[in-house]
């Protein structure tokens, strides 16, 4: 009531009178609110339930069905799952894929952060660093993937003439079973660096100088202080970054398509690329979805682990 | 120069002679390192479509092209047909930026500004979308699009197919949200005072008060659809309707090599252009979103 009694003689534009709402007025009025509220949140919400949430939920219901498009799907038990665990393919593709998360975390995450911690302590032409490293970032996948596979060819590459230039032995790349995961690693870390690099630049800018000043008057060499200044400090762009990496890397799919088509012998298959054999080559959706659903629960559990991290450090 | 920080070496260190020399010994390194790493590569690509489709396949290579021959490029552009492919991609990209930038900012300003009931259930439930994978959901994704629910239509080889579910990311989603969260209450019932109804306000009020975080989410969008490789290539089967990133795949076996890079190169400038344009809200923005812990 007080409230009412100090607005009344300033407020109230002339033009606009507020009428006194009975309450059933008042509760047409939210209703209208209400209607007006969703009106505007119709359009992504259909979205959302078409294209995200809709199909999250299919991939678990095809993963049970026998499924191809044009015939009314049949329930099919385990079976699609039995049937994918039989393929000699799985194995295959699963340890691929995990064989490059992990390569790409040793390979991909070793070089951007000493890469970081060097480029922090340039002082001059910053910015041409920074947006030279990221020029590869820009390129379209795709492209990166064909110019590599250039470099890679056995006759006229460039990889292998860079290796003859320094006298050192030449290397299958692609073509070797043992090399050729490998070589798509180094694909993947050349095209995505810049993205890290530049993360890693963010969290290094932000260590308070006085950390360094204090372990240096404590003696501390260089290694020293890497280790017990610059690391702890970084430590959450570090996790967050490895789990978001992991949670990339497990999807990889256009390096092997473009460069090796999954080969030689099977060597780059990758579980993504089994998920797009599957459905577009062998017609099996039902297969195609018991991946997708294994893929999902894992990289679920990831996900969650990040979300988990991130609310927790971004609290304090 | 930017102002003296203390990092890792003491300022003290590098001004010593031998700290000098040490530094500019590392500096030389790392300009060669990322020339001949991030610039070589991209040197050799422009200058690998000059050469002769002999010259391109001579091993010791040739560093410059012996004759310079513009064909490549114009056989890339003609034989590739890369203006339809080039204007497939514009118009997926466009039409992504477009549906994102009016359902998202809309669907933001409601969660953000409206109170619409169970506003808190559909949060939840955008942001659970990222904990899902998006690769991992393509095949029943492309099952849905194929034929939509109740009204049974195909989107495959339709523009549609990547407009629409583009609007279904939640990260664009919810950066917008966190904005206009901040955007303060009173602005918004001055203009509500002044007669102004939701749609206005948002148009007139919200908006323009969102220029940062709407050029973030445009390039976002824009640079997503560009880069995308796999679901283009389920949905656009349809040759004549399929983005410069599938069609080169699709044409690497049959062309020769000279053409197809520079078909490569002709593929990245729109996105390298928007970089070099962009570059310093591009890097400021992946700075800024990482480092809040």
């Amino acid at each position: 009531m007080t409230k009412t009694a100090e607005r009344r003689p300033v407020a109230h534009p002339p033009v606009r009178p507020l009428p006194a709402p009975a309450p059933a007025g008042r509760r047409r009025r939210r209703l209208a609110d209400q209607a007006r509220a969703h009106g505007f949140l119709l359009g992504g919400l259909l979205c959302f339930a078409l294209f995200s949430w809709y199909p999250a939920i299919r991939a678990v219901v095809i993963s049970f069905q026998r499924y191809t498009p044009g015939s009314p799907p049949e329930w099919a038990g385990t079976a699609n799952f039995t049937r994918v665990l039989d393929d000699p393919e799985f194995a295959d593709a699963w340890r691929n894929t995990l064989t490059f998360t992990l390569l790409a975390l040793l390979i991909g995450f070793a070089v951007p952060f000493v890469l970081a911690l060097v480029l922090n302590e340039l002082r001059h032409a910053r910015s041409f660093f920074r947006v030279v490293v990221y020029l590869p970032v820009m390129i379209p996948p795709v492209v990166s993937a064909l110019l590599w596979k250039w470099f890679y060819d056995p006759g006229a590459g460039l990889a292998n003439e860079a290796l003859r230039l320094l006298h050192l032995p030449t290397s299958h790349w692609t073509n070797g079973t043992d090399t050729a995961l490998v070589s798509l690693v180094l694909v993947a870390t050349w095209a995505n660096m810049g993205g890290t690099v530049l993360i890693y630049l963010a969290a290094l800018q932000s260590i308070p100088g006085e950390l360094y000043e204090a372990a240096e008057l404590d003696g501390a060499s260089l290694l020293q202080r890497v280790r017990h200044v610059t690391i702890p400090q970084t430590r959450f762009a570090i996790l967050m970054l490895m789990l978001l990496q992991v949670i990339a890397t497990m999807q990889v799919f256009t390096e092997p398509f473009v460069i090796t088509g999954g080969g030689p012998e099977n060597s780059t298959v990758t579980v993504l690329y089994l998920i797009y054999k599957y459905a577009f080559l062998y017609n099996d959706f039902g297969g195609a979805c018991a991946l997708s659903v294994m893929l999902l629960v894992l990289l679920g559990a990831f996900s969650a682990l990040y979300l988990r991290l991130t609310r927790t450090e971004g609290d304090t | 120069m930017t102002p003296d920080t203390r990092t890792l070496i003491s300022p003290a260190a590098l001004a010593r002679p031998r700290g000098k020399a040490l530094y500019w010994t590392v500096f030389t390194a790392v300009v060669v390192l990322f020339a001949l790493a991030f610039l070589f590569p991209v040197y050799w690509m422009v200058t690998g479509a000059l050469k002769s489709p002999d010259e391109v396949a001579r091993t010791p290579p040739t560093l410059l092209p012996e004759h310079w021959r513009p064909g490549g490029y114009t056989d890339a552009w003609e034989l590739m047909e890369l203006p339809r492919h080039l204007g497939n991609t514009l118009v997926q990209a466009a039409g992504a930026w477009a549906f994102q930038l009016v359902f998202c900012t809309a669907a933001a300003y409601s969660l953000a500004k409206l109170r619409p009931a169970f506003g808190k259930v559909v949060l939840g439930g955008v942001l659970a979308t990222l904990m899902v994978p998006a690769q991992a959901l393509v095949v029943p994704k492309y099952l849905t699009v194929a034929d939509l629910p109740l009204i049974h239509t195909s989107l495959l080889n339709d523009p549609l197919a990547v407009w629409l579910p583009a609007v279904a990311n939640a990260f664009n989603l919810y950066l917008l949200k966190r904005f206009f969260d901040q955007l303060p209450r009173d602005v918004l019932e001055a203009a509500e005072i002044d007669g102004a109804g939701k749609l206005r306000v948002l148009w007139s009020v919200v908006l323009p008060m969102s220029r940062p975080v709407l050029g973030v989410v445009s390039i976002f969008a824009l640079v997503a659809v560009w880069q995308d490789f796999l679901w283009p290539l389920m949905v656009f089967s349809d040759t004549g309707e399929q983005p410069v990133s599938v069609a080169l795949v699709q044409l690497s076996q049959n062309v020769q090599l000279t053409v197809l890079i520079a078909a490569m190169v002709i593929a990245s400038i729109p996105m390298v252009a928007l970089f070099l344009v962009f570059q310093r809200h591009i890097i400021a923005g992946i700075g800024a979103g990482s480092t809040k812990g």
